[in-house]
């Protein structure tokens, strides 16, 4: 500062100039590597999937540079496909079945958590190891606890007299769905949970109080002050479950491999296997570009109302 | 009285939530078999599984490892002065760039895969190293520009300002102030960083083709493949690769709660 004191008014406006020009040149390289990571993680993969659903991408492809031109007839192929159906259908109802359990459990247990007694800061964030450990290592887990023969889980309705014979969790095609959906509910509740809480957080005092005044308790609070207010972050929460839950693979894979018999392969267990298992590679960029177009319809909704959150 | 009762309802939710954790432990201090005969407390536990998971699992701990650090090297590298600018300098490209990370979100990894899978084969980076910690950073990239900003957006212009009076240039400011004073959310970005990238599956399985190279992400999942021969090694190493997330719980615990919610306004 001492320095800057004894240039004259007119050499700090010259240096000023100057700077500033080559200033604009030093932000641009403050933005330039993430936007070339951005470009190249993200939107080159986009337009490649675009052109490779359109064309002959297969494992022959790689070895004589040659992928015909197909036009839409990936697309085609794959809708026809007769596990498309059925694909289609477990996703909606994984998706929908895992974020509406999640959901009411998570604000559930955000509204428990608001009530301050001791231990309850450490409880909670305790509650958010099922979201931070490796999915892998989560599906191993509960393939050994679901294990029909000699799972803790059978061996307990057993020895609960619940169930008389042992319940192919995730053996039979018919509760194989169900069990996959539970395990990504447990995995998404700890997700909830910390989001609602935070919105709960925000919600002032002061209006329980006056509430109290009118007679708003219990539920009466809930449904006229509490949800009123939670509104603009539960639309958050639901709509990022959304976005992430239709894409889900790590968990299916490790699971039950969208076995058995197919019943939980979903768009994109099916994508997975079209590009990687029967190298389709056409096929499957097909397939995950139908994901990605779901996602996007959704995604307007979420964009909507995240949009107040990203300004904050 | 109430405030207790409170405490002891907390602790049972807890006990059920983290069940599934206490039983991946217990399941790895049983003896050796393909079978689960586990009691609810490991009376006599034994370490078998966990040699055996060392033996078998220990150079894919390693790689994991490795590839986890590039992973939180890089991506703070890129994302740091990213998430300065989009916090302080005033621009509409700042919000071309927000909706960009946004739009990311939606992009499922095997789109990432299906892709990086044929830009690696011909230029030679599937089953390496480097391969797998540019794809992870798929993932630790925009999440970190995201957490970063966001702490960023806290800091007063004057700061730097009074820098660059002293005749630092932008980058110099940056480095000599805006990171120190940075240094809890660079942490947080990087342990979730870290993390995202130790958990990755879908890109261990997609962007390798042979055994070279193998995250233990991939071990876990080729002894879940065939018949489970020996479910404590199985568990141990899930122990193994929980670590992590148990000690980023621990360590970092305020921190994860901030991430989790800086990390939804994606």
């Amino acid at each position: 500062m001492v320095a800057l004191t004894r240039t004259t008014v007119a050499g700090r406006e010259r240096v000023r100039g100057r700077r500033r020009r080559g200033e604009d040149l030093t932000k641009l390289l403050f933005v330039l590597p993430a936007a070339v990571a951005m470009v190249a993680l993200f939107g080159y993969p986009v337009v490649k999937n675009l052109l490779m659903s359109l064309q002959d991408y297969t494992l022959k492809t790689f070895f004589t540079g040659a992928a015909p031109w197909v036009g839409l007839q990936n697309y085609s192929t794959v809708v026809h496909d007769k596990l498309f159906a059925d694909a289609m259908l477990n996703t909606a109802l994984f998706t929908v079945g895992s974020i509406a359990f999640q959901f009411v459990i998570g604000l559930g247990l955000a509204l428990f958590f608001r009530n301050r007694f001791p231990l309850g800061g450490l409880l909670r964030s305790l509650l958010l190891l099922p979201w931070l450990l490796p999915l892998i290592v989560s599906s191993a887990t509960w393939r050994s606890i679901l294990e029909q023969d000699s799972g803790i889980l059978n061996r307990t309705l057993m020895g609960l007299h619940i169930v008389d014979d042992p319940v192919p969790w995730l053996n039979s095609p018919s509760v194989a769905l169900i069990a996959v959906i539970g395990v990504n509910i447990w995995i998404g509740i700890p997700f909830n949970v910390t989001l609602l809480y935070s919105g709960l957080s925000e919600i002032p005092d002061e209006l329980y109080e006056a509430g109290q005044l009118d007679g708003a308790t219990g539920w009466r609070a809930f449904v006229h002050i509490t949800w009123p207010n939670l509104r603009s972050v539960a639309g958050v929460v639901l709509m990022l479950g959304v976005v992430y839950t239709i894409k889900v693979l790590d968990i299916i894979l490790g699971l039950t491999g969208g076995g058995p018999a197919n019943a939980t392969q979903t768009l994109a267990t099916q994508s997975y296997e079209k590009s990687f298992v029967d190298f389709k590679f056409g096929q499957g960029a097909a397939l995950s570009n139908i994901l990605i177009a779901i996602s996007f319809v959704f995604a307007i909704f979420y964009l909507r109302s995240t949009r107040r959150a990203v300004d904050e | 009285m109430r405030r207790t009762a409170y405490t002891v309802i907390g602790i049972v939710i807890l006990a059920v939530m983290l069940f599934p954790v206490y039983w991946m432990v217990n399941a790895s201090l049983q003896p050796s078999g393909n079978t689960l005969t586990a009691g609810f407390l490991p009376l006599h536990p034994t370490f078998t599984g966990y040699k055996r998971a060392l033996d078998e699992q220990g150079g894919n701990l390693v790689t994991s490892m490795i590839i986890a650090a590039g992973t939180v090297v890089l991506s703070l590298a890129i994302a740091t002065p990213c998430a300065y600018a989009l916090s302080q300098f005033r621009s509409r490209w700042v919000s071309i760039g927000l909706l960009a990370i946004l739009i990311s979100q939606m992009i499922p990894g095997i789109v990432i895969a299906n892709a990086l899978y044929t830009a690696y084969e011909r230029i030679g980076l599937l089953n390496s190293i480097p391969g797998l910690i540019v794809a992870n950073c798929s993932s630790g990239i925009p999440f970190a520009i995201l957490i970063l900003r966001s702490f960023m957006m806290s800091l007063p212009p004057s700061l730097v300002e009074a820098a660059r009076v002293d005749g630092a240039g932008l980058f110099r400011a940056f480095v000599a102030i805006v990171l120190p004073i940075s240094k809890n959310s660079l942490i947080t970005a990087g342990l979730f960083s870290f993390l995202f990238s130790w958990s990755d599956f879908l890109f261990a399985l997609t962007l390798t083709t042979k055994g070279g190279v193998r995250p233990v992400t991939l071990g876990i999942y080729q002894y879940l493949g065939t018949q489970v021969q020996n479910w404590n090694a199985v568990m141990a190493t899930a122990v193994l690769s929980a670590i992590p997330a148990i000690v980023l719980l621990v360590v970092a615990q305020k921190y994860i709660a901030a991430g989790a919610i800086g990390g939804a306004v994606k």
